[in-house]
């Protein structure tokens, strides 16, 4: 009788899994809040988490698109400052009369000459038009560019380059005055959120809470989804779209979803940002943003829903402790290093040095008393792109 | 018309009447003579010489510098003197003739010394005052420098000066610079436009009207509004017509012009990239950063051959001495900095190479990332090296002139970016098809397995590829040093633009490339004529490249293959 292998790191995990989700999502919704409410933990780090968090929901859609389905998208950055701006315009007009002209329209606006709010201003006087359209421009926009792209068959490096370019061109736009949008300043002065004071600690604590929840749903909705048949197709897309194309599949139609489906993503963590930080403006939108977000992404373990969370709040938070004082000057010496060497030597992120290390000390002595069976092994990793494509099939 | 003639030939008579005396002399009299119509006369005798004592001592004269003392014992006659300092302790000045230049004596042969007021300040009427605009003037027009004597001669033509006709038909005649010459006949036309006679209005207006005369489109549009005689308006009107013709030709050619060379500036940011993208299929987003190399070795090139330059990296102290040199051996640091910025560039890409990209060559998508952390990191070296902000890069002097070719302005360095430009494309075309490195490139780009398998050394051809790749990018940034800021974060700029060069070109070929570059830089310019800002032109461009790709999406050139996958 074959002895049962013993059960790898992935395993173990698997099995702790649903506890580690249940647990982390407790400790953000209510122990965390809970402690600020007391007194345990100061505003200023629960507004710090807040932040990581939306860069984690970004994240997030970062690797739904690059590590599930192979598409390395550098506009991610703009449909999470969208998200952020449409927010935006709606803070702005909570500020009423009290900004620096007492107008009852933004400054800025007052400052490029107009009396009166521009006509797509209006709606986003309620919270509910601000909320959709949160959803709904970025899922549009995402929705014409994906279709042109995808229609076309642009992909790979092709697609990273296009979507920079798309992102380019929306920061260049943005930063003009006559968008109407801000222009270079952007929005800032926030002062009411829902009838709130948006600086107060109760009302930033409600919108830690609610990023939280945002960034649990978001993590449960890619975990179910990838664990559907949608995924499996998803993952064959990534693996080799040809073969998914020949087996009967309409990939572009996947593509198309996910890339709208990622776009919203971003930009409801975009959205929660924005009152977090207290400013949009058109540099949140700039490439580089969009590439740093695939680094947390590519750090933390890309291909897993962990991988890229772990990934946006340990590089922020060494950003944050590496940005003060002396180190700043080196801080973009760090950032650059540190994804070389990611790239280079942990393919799979921050996230796989346990199995690497586990591995590695497993194997040594298998490859002294069992050679063949090394041997058998090594295909059987290599195996995975095949058998998901097999498996498909089969449920074609 | 033919009372200028004849104040003409006064002159002329006078000049050959006096020329006997100095300007000095000349000068000196006019001032004590005490009739204002002699002075006048005697002033406008100046005219035509060019002893470079005339503007001084006029310019002296009208600002009342000079004085006139009248000696009391032995009484004499006036003398006209200049004051200068310093004032001693009587206030008394030193006293120098104006006649000779010698200092004035005293009756016992010392050097005498007034105050201001023992002599009294000789004074101008108007009419001396007009007399010596129209020396200095003429003085200015015959002025030995071309250059100089142009911006006098539009300068009247613009002001429509009536009295200063006679001086330039005088030098219509004995012009010979084309250019100036062109000036004169176009002021000459410009001035009569104010004549009283409707022929010679009429006959100003067509030779405005055949010279494209830009300039004098406001004359025209005035002439044209307030002139009594029908023909006159017609010939205003149809002079007018000539010219809005010609600014359309010029603006067209001036946009075309523009569009090349933006377009060869792209081309050349752009053909590095053609060799490490479209050949080698690395995303190297550190490409900009190599231009930034090849920017900043100019730039310490530059400082070598100038004052030397002193920089604190790391806080280490590095001081480069310099060789102090000025004029053409300054100017000669570019030819010494374009292979250097060369093999600069190509040194840190062999660099990046062997440390980085040789283990990305299977993962496109990887070498994108690694290289994105590459260029963090040398950016932020340069920042700490050559400080944050832009550094100052100094145009040689055959590099900084224009050419203006019927009022279309081509700047040299623009022309020479064109050049630069095509001897890049032509270089590299036969370096890759007539050279034996060129075949091998060639073979390990199309088929690497194959051509190591042939016993081509391919770990060693992808490195001297990826290095040669590097070093054009090092020859661009040497270019742009000339054309905009040199600054740590010039090469990100850049980036963007030189990816959708060869993506629209079509990946691997390098000719789809010059062709796209023009294409786009011709339509940037002529969107931004249009349009008028330049923002939205790029947006459109931007805009139309992303639509472009749905109607060829692997570019304008696609290199044929039979693989599905890429």
């Amino acid at each position: 009788m074959v002895p049962k292998p013993p059960p790898t790191p992935r395993e173990i995990l698997a099995r702790f899994e649903i506890f580690l989700i249940g647990f982390a999502s407790i400790m953000l919704i209510f122990i965390l809040p809970i402690l600020n409410a007391q007194g345990s933990i100061d505003n200023f780090t629960l507004n710090l988490w807040g932040k990581y968090l939306c860069y984690g929901i970004l994240a997030i859609s970062v690797d739904l698109l690059w590590g599930y389905t192979g598409l390395l998208s550098l506009g991610q950055a703009l449909f999470f400052s969208l998200g952020g701006y449409m927010m935006g315009m709606y803070l702005m007009r909570m500020i009423g009369t009290l900004g620096q002209y007492k107008m009852p329209i933004p400054d800025f606006l007052v400052f490029l000459g107009w009396s009166q709010l521009p006509t797509f201003w209006k709606p986003f006087d309620s919270f509910l038009f601000a909320f959709l359209m949160i959803i709904l421009l970025p899922a549009l926009v995402a929705l014409i560019f994906g279709y042109l792209a995808f229609r076309s068959r642009v992909k790979g490096v092709y697609f990273s380059i296009l979507t920079q370019a798309l992102t380019y061109a929306a920061a260049l736009m943005f930063f003009r005055n006559d968008m109407l949008m801000g222009g270079n300043n952007g929005f800032t002065d926030f002062k009411f959120i829902l009838g709130q004071d948006v600086r107060s600690a109760d009302t930033q604590r409600g919108l830690f809470i609610a990023t939280s929840i945002l960034a649990v749903g978001t993590f449960l909705l890619c975990r179910w989804l990838t664990k559907t048949k949608f995924g499996l197709v998803q993952r064959a897309v990534r693996d080799s779209e040809v073969r998914v194309l020949f087996s009967g599949y309409a990939a572009a139609n996947y593509k198309l979803f996910v890339f709208v489906l990622c776009a919203i993503i971003a930009s409801l963590g975009g959205a929660l940002y924005v009152p977090q930080v207290g400013i949009i403006n058109p540099s949140e939108m700039g490439t580089d943003k969009s590439l740093e977000a695939v680094v947390w992404c590519a750090v933390g373990g890309r291909g897993t829903l962990v991988g890229p969370i772990i990934g946006a709040i340990g590089v922020n938070a060494l950003k944050s402790w590496a940005t003060v004082g002396e180190t700043a000057n080196y801080w973009p010496i760090i950032l650059g290093g540190l994804f070389i060497i990611v790239v280079l030597f942990l393919p799979k992120g921050i996230i796989s040095i346990p199995g690497i290390l586990v591995g590695f000390f497993k194997r040594r002595p298998k490859d002294d008393a069992a050679a063949p069976k090394a041997v058998e092994e090594a295909p059987a990793e290599s195996k995975t792109d095949d058998t998901i494509v097999a498996k498909t099939e089969a449920q074609a | 018309m033919r009372w200028s003639a004849s104040i003409l030939s006064i002159w002329l008579l006078f000049c050959s009447l006096v020329s006997a005396e100095t300007p000095r002399e000349i000068i000196a009299k006019a001032i004590v003579v005490e009739d204002v119509a002699e002075q006048a006369k005697l002033v406008k005798s100046l005219a035509g010489q060019a002893d470079p004592v005339i503007p001084e001592l006029l310019t002296k004269w009208k600002e009342s510098e000079i004085y006139i003392y009248e000696p009391t014992e032995p009484a004499g006659p006036k003398v006209a003197v200049l004051l200068v300092g310093p004032k001693d302790a009587e206030d008394k000045l030193s006293a120098i003739r104006v006649d000779s230049g010698a200092p004035l004596k005293d009756k016992d042969g010392k050097d005498q010394r007034l105050t201001t007021d023992e002599a009294t300040s000789a004074d101008t009427d108007s009419d001396v005052r007009v007399a010596m605009k129209v020396v200095l003037d003429f003085l200015a027009v015959t002025d030995t420098d071309p250059v100089k004597r142009l911006k006098v001669v539009e300068q009247i033509g613009l002001n429509q000066d009536v009295e200063k006709l006679p001086v330039l038909l005088e030098r219509e005649k004995v012009e010979t610079d084309r250019k100036v010459k062109r000036a004169v006949g176009e002021a000459i036309a410009l001035v009569q436009l104010k004549s009283e006679d409707a022929a010679t209005q009429i006959k100003a207006c067509d030779a405005l009207g055949a010279l494209g005369s830009i300039p004098a489109q406001d004359a025209l549009k005035a002439l044209a509004k307030e002139t009594k005689d029908a023909a006159v308006a017609t010939a205003a009107n149809k002079a007018l017509t000539a010219i809005a013709t010609h600014l359309q030709i010029v603006n067209t050619a001036g946009t075309a012009f523009r569009g090349l060379s933006l377009g060869s500036v792209l081309l050349v940011v752009a053909m590095g990239l053609a060799i490490t993208f479209g050949l080698m299929g690395v995303i190297n987003m550190a490409h900009g950063e190599l231009i930034a190399v090849g920017a900043y070795t100019t730039y310490v090139v530059q400082n070598i051959f100038g004052a030397g330059l002193a920089l604190a990296p790391f806080g280490l102290k590095i001081a480069l001495p310099g060789m102090k040199m000025t004029g053409a051996g300054y100017d000669a640091y570019f030819i010494v900095a374009l292979p250097l910025s060369f093999l600069m560039a190509a040194l840190v890409g062999v660099l990046l190479e062997r440390t980085i990209i040789q283990w990305l060559y299977r993962r496109p998508l990887e070498s994108l990332l690694a290289t994105w952390g590459v260029s963090l990191v040398m950016q932020q070296l340069f920042r700490l090296t050559f400080g944050a902000n832009n550094v100052q890069v100094d145009s040689p002097a055959w590099l900084s002139g224009n050419w203006t070719i019927y009022d279309v302005i081509l700047g040299w360095n623009r022309v020479f970016v064109i050049g630069f430009a095509i001897a890049i494309v032509v270089g590299t075309h036969l370096l890759l098809t007539r050279t034996p490195f060129g075949l091998l490139i060639r073979a390990v780009t199309q088929n690497r397995q194959m051509a190591a398998c042939m016993g081509v050394p391919t770990e060693r051809v992808n490195m001297l590829t990826f290095a040669f790749g590097s070093g054009l990018a090092g020859l661009a940034g040497a270019f742009l040093s000339q054309l905009g800021n040199v600054g740590p974060g010039m090469g990100q700029d850049r980036i963007v633009d030189a990816f959708m060069t060869v993506v629209v070109g079509g990946v691997g070929s390098i000719f789809g490339t010059v062709i796209s570059a023009i294409g786009i830089g011709v339509t940037d310019q002529s969107l931004q004529q249009i349009l008028g800002n330049p923002v939205l032109g790029k947006i459109l461009v931007l805009g139309a490249i992303i639509l472009f790709l749905q109607w060829k999406p692997a570019g304008l050139f696609v290199t044929k293959s039979r693989n599905l996958e890429s």
